[in-house]
Formats: structure tokens, C-alpha cells, sequence
């Protein structure tokens, strides 16, 4: 009986390390950066393409004031209610003081400087796929970016969502850097890949969510419900976005829809980013849109 | 048959008066502003098919259109935009309270409108070139207030 019990004793101990281990939070390895320089030119498009802006300045910021990243944007979700952090320059508020290493792992590993695991309404689960170069190209942007000493206010989060470990096993379900629109693409397609699936980070909203808050890729871009709001995200496969590439072009442009209304809501704020980005990529965009799988 | 008549007489009274409060409020401002909406939308229409290359470029019909959207800017509407009629007054209205709030900046953003309808004025019967470096400028324009002062819509 006693050595039954020794046993399951040290099964369950056991156990309990493969369970941290799997949820242990996996950054980069260090030299994943080694032999890249940085572009700040190229950091800027990189910035717009990933919106940044939309999200960590405040929503009413126009201009400059897009450029002062001092979080304390509300986003609510069945989970609790998310606050974009600072991550300006300023070293103390914000993300001054953290390497290239360090933003490497949290846009793309969802791991914070001191290894805790991000929520992910930081959309990682995008920005996974996109290519160190970039980052490091934003790095050098984002340092170039004015400071601000407004301090991080706290996720309002509850039991059990707080357990930020258990995102570990949300990353192991949820998290990988696989294309989602796949086969034989343009040059094209394949850079409007890049800009939705990774950077522009559309899948995001315009893809539902199942009932643990991962992606449900099987109808990607087809939208849903907002998480604890009203109004739905549209679908925007090719079943029910009717917009010729031109259409679409145009409105993430000058934010007009075919009908010549202008884009609301936090896509208004999504085009002020596209309109920032060279017109090839708008159109590459566009023409990725073409290529995904119509979901009714 | 009188006291019948009287009654009748005072029922149609009755209903009349019901219809006529149930008018929901601001009712002919409302759709007289979004008549002035569409009619910007229209002729927004006749330019951004030729910025997207869906009509050949026409300057003569670009200008008109331009012409249109300037008149329809400098149009004065104030009396379309009474205090309280908006969307909690009157669903059919999408206007958020916030534009009459102290401090809204609604007047920059009209100004910003204005100027930017101005510059497409201007552009917009030089060449294509010219109307489609024009194009985003009145988008913003229009985002300006649609942004702030809309019920969201996704």
C-alpha cells in the first residue's frame, strides 16, 4: 500500500513538472538576432504595417500624438478587461531600457523581459510569423519615438484568468507560425500574406474565436461577434466581401467603402496605418483577400 | 346617431394626435442631413470611380463633382443639428451626443473637412493624379467626424 502510494506520490510530482515544463514560457534563443542591422526607414513601415498606433496610443490621437505610445486603451473580453501597456521610451513606464532580444520575444513568443507569459490580446499569435529583420527594424523605429511617463495600469482580470502560467497551455493549443492561406501564391499574394497574416494582424478580430480564446482558423477572416460588446466583426472572405481589389484598395486608403461612407469604429483607426504604407502593398493586400477561402 | 358622430369625431382626434406624438423627435432634421449625406456620397462617387480607375478620367465631370461637394460643405446646415437630436433621441439618427459636448472639436473638424474639400476643388479637374493624391484628404475628412461622433459600426 505505502509503495502504491510512494508511487503515485512521485508520478504526480513528476507529472507536475512535464505540466510546467510544457507551460514554461519559451523565448528566443539569445543569438536569434545575431548578424542583423538595423533600417529605422524600414522600421516605420514596419510600425504602421503592424498598427501599433491603433492600440498603444490613445484612441483619440491624431497626427504626432500617434506616435506617443503611453498605452491605457480599454479592450474588454469574456476573460476581463485588457489595458494596453506603455511602451514608449521612456525606460521606467515604458520599454527604453529593453534589448532587441526583448521585443523579439514578446511580438513573436508572447514573453515578457522577465519571462512571464502576455496575454493574448497582444496578438503574438499574428506577429509569431513575422520576420526577425522587422522587428529589429522596428526596434530601431520605436527608439526613435518620444518618451512618456503615464505608468501601466493593470489587466482587470479574475480567478482563473490571472494564472498567467495557464496561458502556457493556451500558447501549446493556440499558438503556432503556420500560414493559414496556403498552395501556389504571386509574389504578390505572398506579401499580402505577410501584411494580413502576420503584421496588419486581421485575424485577429475577423477571425471568431472558440470558447478558450484561440483562432478558429477553419473560418479565417469570416468574422463574429465582438467579445463583450455589441456589433460583429464582418466576414471578409471572398463569400461575402463583394469589393473588387480596387474597392478595397480605396478604402484602405482614404477609409471610403464602395457605397462612399467612411470606415468606422477600430477600423477607422486600422486605416490611418494602411493609408501609411506604400500603395504596392495595399494592393497586395487586396489581392491576398482574393485568395482566401470563401467561408459563408 | 349624433352622440355616435361625437364620438367618432373625438376618436379620430384622439388617434391623430397619437400619430402626430409618435413622430419620433427630430425626425425631418435627421433625414435632411443624411439626404445631405448621400447627395456628398454621390458625387464622392463620380470621383473615387475614377481614382479606382473604374471610369475614365473626365475633367470636366471631376470638377462638377468637386464643385458639388464644396457647395454641399459651405451649405449652412446648423439648423439640421439641433442640441439632443441625436441617436438616443431618435435611433434613426447615428450621431453620437458627444459632437455637442463642450470641447468636442467639432469645429476643427469641419474646418478640416472644408479644407480638405477645398483641395480636391482644386485638384480635382487638373488630372487623375491630382484627384487621387486628393482622395485620401477627404476621407480623413470625413473619418474626422464620422470617428468621433458616430455610433460605432464595425
Amino acid at each position: 500500500m505505502k509503495r502504491i502510494l510512494v508511487t503515485l506520490l512521485a508520478l504526480a510530482v513528476v507529472g507536475a513538472a512535464v505540466g510546467f515544463w510544457l507551460v514554461r514560457p519559451k523565448p528566443l534563443p539569445a543569438d536569434a538576432l545575431a548578424g542583423l542591422t538595423a533600417d529605422v526607414a524600414r522600421g516605420e513601415k514596419v510600425f504602421w504595417a503592424a498598427g501599433c498606433a491603433s492600440c498603444h496610443a490613445d484612441e483619440k490621437a491624431e497626427g504626432d500624438e500617434k506616435l506617443v505610445l503611453k498605452g491605457g486603451q480599454r479592450f474588454p473580453s469574456p476573460f476581463g478587461t485588457f489595458i494596453a501597456p506603455n511602451i514608449s521610451t521612456d525606460p521606467e513606464a515604458g520599454i527604453g531600457s529593453w534589448s532587441d532580444l526583448d521585443l523579439a520575444n514578446a511580438m513573436m513568443r508572447g514573453v515578457s523581459p522577465d519571462g512571464q507569459h502576455y496575454y493574448p490580446v497582444f496578438p503574438y499569435g499574428s506577429y509569431a510569423k513575422a520576420e526577425l529583420q522587422d522587428i529589429v527594424d522596428l526596434r530601431a523605429f520605436l527608439a526613435t519615438l518620444p518618451p512618456d511617463p503615464t505608468p501601466n495600469a493593470d489587466h482587470e482580470v479574475g480567478f482563473p484568468f490571472n494564472i498567467r502560467l495557464s496561458l502556457g497551455g493556451w500558447k501549446l493549443l493556440f499558438l503556432d507560425a503556420d500560414w493559414v492561406v496556403t498552395g501556389d501564391l504571386t509574389e504578390e499574394e505572398t506579401r499580402g500574406r505577410y501584411l494580413a497574416e502576420a503584421l496588419g494582424h486581421c485575424g485577429e478580430c475577423h477571425t471568431p474565436r472558440n470558447a478558450l480564446g484561440g483562432m478558429d482558423k477553419a473560418r479565417w477572416f469570416a468574422g463574429g461577434p465582438v467579445p463583450a460588446g455589441k456589433g460583429s466583426f464582418p466576414n471578409i472572405t471572398p463569400a461575402k466581401l463583394s469589393w473588387s481589389q480596387a474597392d478595397i484598395v480605396e478604402y484602405l486608403t482614404s477609409g471610403f467603402t464602395p457605397d462612399y461612407d467612411s470606415a468606422g469604429g477600430h477600423m477607422a483607426l486600422v486605416v490611418q496605418n494602411t493609408a501609411k504604407l506604400p500603395p504596392e502593398d495595399r494592393q497586395a493586400i487586396a489581392a491576398y483577400l482574393k485568395r482566401v477561402a470563401p467561408v459563408e | 346617431m349624433k352622440k355616435i358622430l361625437a364620438g367618432l369625431t373625438l376618436a379620430t382626434v384622439a388617434f391623430t394626435g397619437m400619430a402626430i406624438a409618435q413622430d419620433a423627435p427630430f425626425a425631418r432634421e435627421i433625414k435632411a442631413r443624411q439626404g445631405i449625406m448621400m447627395y456628398r456620397a454621390i458625387n464622392l462617387g463620380v470621383l473615387g470611380a475614377m481614382a479606382k480607375g473604374e471610369a475614365e478620367y473626365d475633367a470636366a465631370a471631376a470638377q462638377k463633382a468637386a464643385d458639388n461637394l464644396m457647395a454641399s460643405i459651405t451649405l449652412d446646415a446648423s439648423m439640421l443639428w439641433p442640441q439632443g437630436s441625436d441617436n438616443s433621441a431618435n435611433p434613426a439618427s447615428t450621431a453620437l451626443a458627444a459632437m455637442w459636448e463642450e470641447g468636442s472639436g467639432i469645429g476643427d473638424k469641419a474646418k478640416a473637412m472644408a479644407d480638405a474639400a477645398a483641395a480636391m476643388q482644386a485638384a480635382a479637374g487638373v488630372d487623375l493624379a491630382s484627384l487621387q493624391g486628393a482622395m485620401k484628404g477627404v476621407g480623413d475628412g470625413c473619418g474626422g467626424c464620422h470617428k468621433a461622433f458616430r455610433v460605432p459600426t464595425n
